[in-house]
């Protein structure tokens, strides 16, 4: 079984790694957990994590930027259906459009657009910074033990506004409900980072890579 | 709902845990990876790594202590001290770092931050911006460490690295640090009311109350105390417990 990362010059890959290789570490069967600039690894890999952190058309560039990742990417998730996490950024890229510093088109796999943050209290501070609450909509394999209200850590200024409210799982308020996870067939998305978030993202990323959907 | 953060900050030199009172009169308080771990179980909501060595031939311990904490804490980090390149943002940001913390530099250069928000994302850029009182109901800005006065206004600046890029304002009293007294709250509400970003409240917690009075009054989104976290005055757990208590919303699971 062979997990990976993909690296495409966006943020602190160190430390999802590090999440990704202790839960896998707690699961029987050598699971291979790697982070790679490697196409065909990607295309051959039996899960694929997307992290991301940055603006929307940078990080779909950087992808753009690695020979073949763009296809192999489509091959791995829409061809042969492997389950696929994206996170933060990560997560955004799966949507039709950003409008993050203009118009900028995604991967087009979710219905959906990223959009400003406009919270409906103009008090409230802009990146929504910090742990906030998971109100699960859905029941998926990749929640699995996860309790309503639980804590997650969220740090983004845009948020991804889904066209078909079944593909949302979950969602947070702030200043009004937001999208906390996306899912759709085999792949998932967190606005918040499961990296970060203690024991409820490991939670998660254990169940990501027990997930055979 | 979101929570206010509560974040220990632990001050490195060379690579073990100091704690500044006034920046001078270093006290020795143990391995930088070790305490992360202890702060990472007791449920703190961010960790500071503040490296006040700050000399680059000393780098590579600072960023050592980064990826061994990454490896442990599952939780954001933040790491300041001497980041003045954008290969230095890159250097912290891939041992583990979420979040780099810029000082003197971003006086220097208010540029500099635009050019690491832009390469990096606002996310992961705070100013950090150390004030001291100039006058009634005005604060200027210090840099190295607190002992170079630069006759800038602290309101202006913060307003101007918010708008360069800034995700987030880590706000020392340069008056109240170490002192024990409280946050300078005046400056921490004059702050936290001009920027449109998260305010993190720092610089002369003593007790509990001072956290509470950071969000009440300071409205800070965050607040960062070291020593009475550090030297088991009070715990983490203690601290939430008793803002719980007066209302603010913290999270306890």
């Amino acid at each position: 079984m062979l997990v990976t990362l993909i690296d495409y010059g966006s943020g602190n890959l160190h430390s999802a790694a590090k999440s990704f290789e202790k839960a896998a570490r707690a699961l029987p069967g050598g699971l291979d957990v790697r982070v790679t600039k490697d196409a065909d690894l990607v295309a051959a890999a039996d899960g694929i994590v997307l992290p991301g952190v940055g603006a929307f058309a940078d990080c779909m560039a950087g992808l753009a930027a690695v020979p073949g990742m763009a296809q192999a990417l489509e091959e791995a998730v829409i061809a042969k259906g492997r389950p696929f996490l994206g996170i933060c950024v990560g997560m955004q890229l799966m949507a039709a459009r950003g409008f993050e510093h203009g118009e900028h088109q995604g991967l087009g796999w979710i219905e959906s657009e990223v959009r400003a943050l406009e919270p409906r209290d103009p008090a409230l501070k802009i990146p929504h910074m910090g742990w906030n609450t998971l109100d699960f909509t859905q029941r998926h394999p990749v929640l699995n033990g996860l309790d309503a209200g639980v804590h997650a850590y969220f740090v983004h200024s845009y948020h991804m506004v889904a066209a078909r409210a079944q593909d949302v799982l979950a969602t947070t308020d702030y200043g009004g409900s937001l999208s906390a996870v996306i899912g759709r067939d085999n792949m998932v998305g967190t606005q918040f980072h499961p990296e970060k978030s203690q024991k409820t993202g490991l939670k998660l990323i254990t169940n990501f890579l027990e997930w055979r959907p | 709902m979101l929570k206010t953060r509560i974040i220990p900050c632990l001050d490195v030199k060379d690579g073990r845990v100091v704690k500044g009172v006034n920046f001078v009169d270093l006290r020795d308080a143990g391995d930088p990876v070790e305490q992360a771990r202890l702060y990472d179980k007791a449920g703190a909501d961010e960790l500071c790594f503040l490296d006040i060595t700050a000399s680059h031939e000393n780098r590579g311990t600072l960023l050592d202590v980064v990826m061994r904490t990454a490896e442990h804490c599952f939780m954001p980090l933040t790491v300041g001290g001497g980041v003045s390149t954008l290969d230095d943002v890159r250097q912290l940001l891939s041992a583990g770092a979420d979040k780099v913390a810029i000082n003197t530099a971003a006086v220097q250069d208010p540029d500099f931050v635009s050019r690491a928000a832009e390469k990096f994302g606002v996310q992961c850029i705070v100013v950090a911006v150390d004030a001291k009182s100039s006058g009634p109901g005005t604060w200027e800005i210090f840099t190295h460490g607190g002992r170079r006065a630069t006759g800038i206004d602290a309101v202006q600046y913060a307003e101007d690295m918010a708008r360069r890029g800034a995700g987030e304002i880590l706000l020392t009293s340069m008056d109240r640090d170490g002192t024990k007294q409280g946050f300078d709250l005046d400056l921490t509400r004059a702050i936290a009311d001009a920027v449109p970003v998260p305010v993190i409240a720092s610089g002369g917690v003593g007790t509990l109350d001072h956290l509470v009075d950071g969000v009440t009054k300071g409205h800070a989104s965050a607040v960062l105390a070291a020593s009475i976290f550090h030297f088991g005055k009070y715990s983490i757990g203690e601290a939430k417990a008793f803002m719980d208590k007066a209302g603010i919303p913290v999270r306890l699971n």
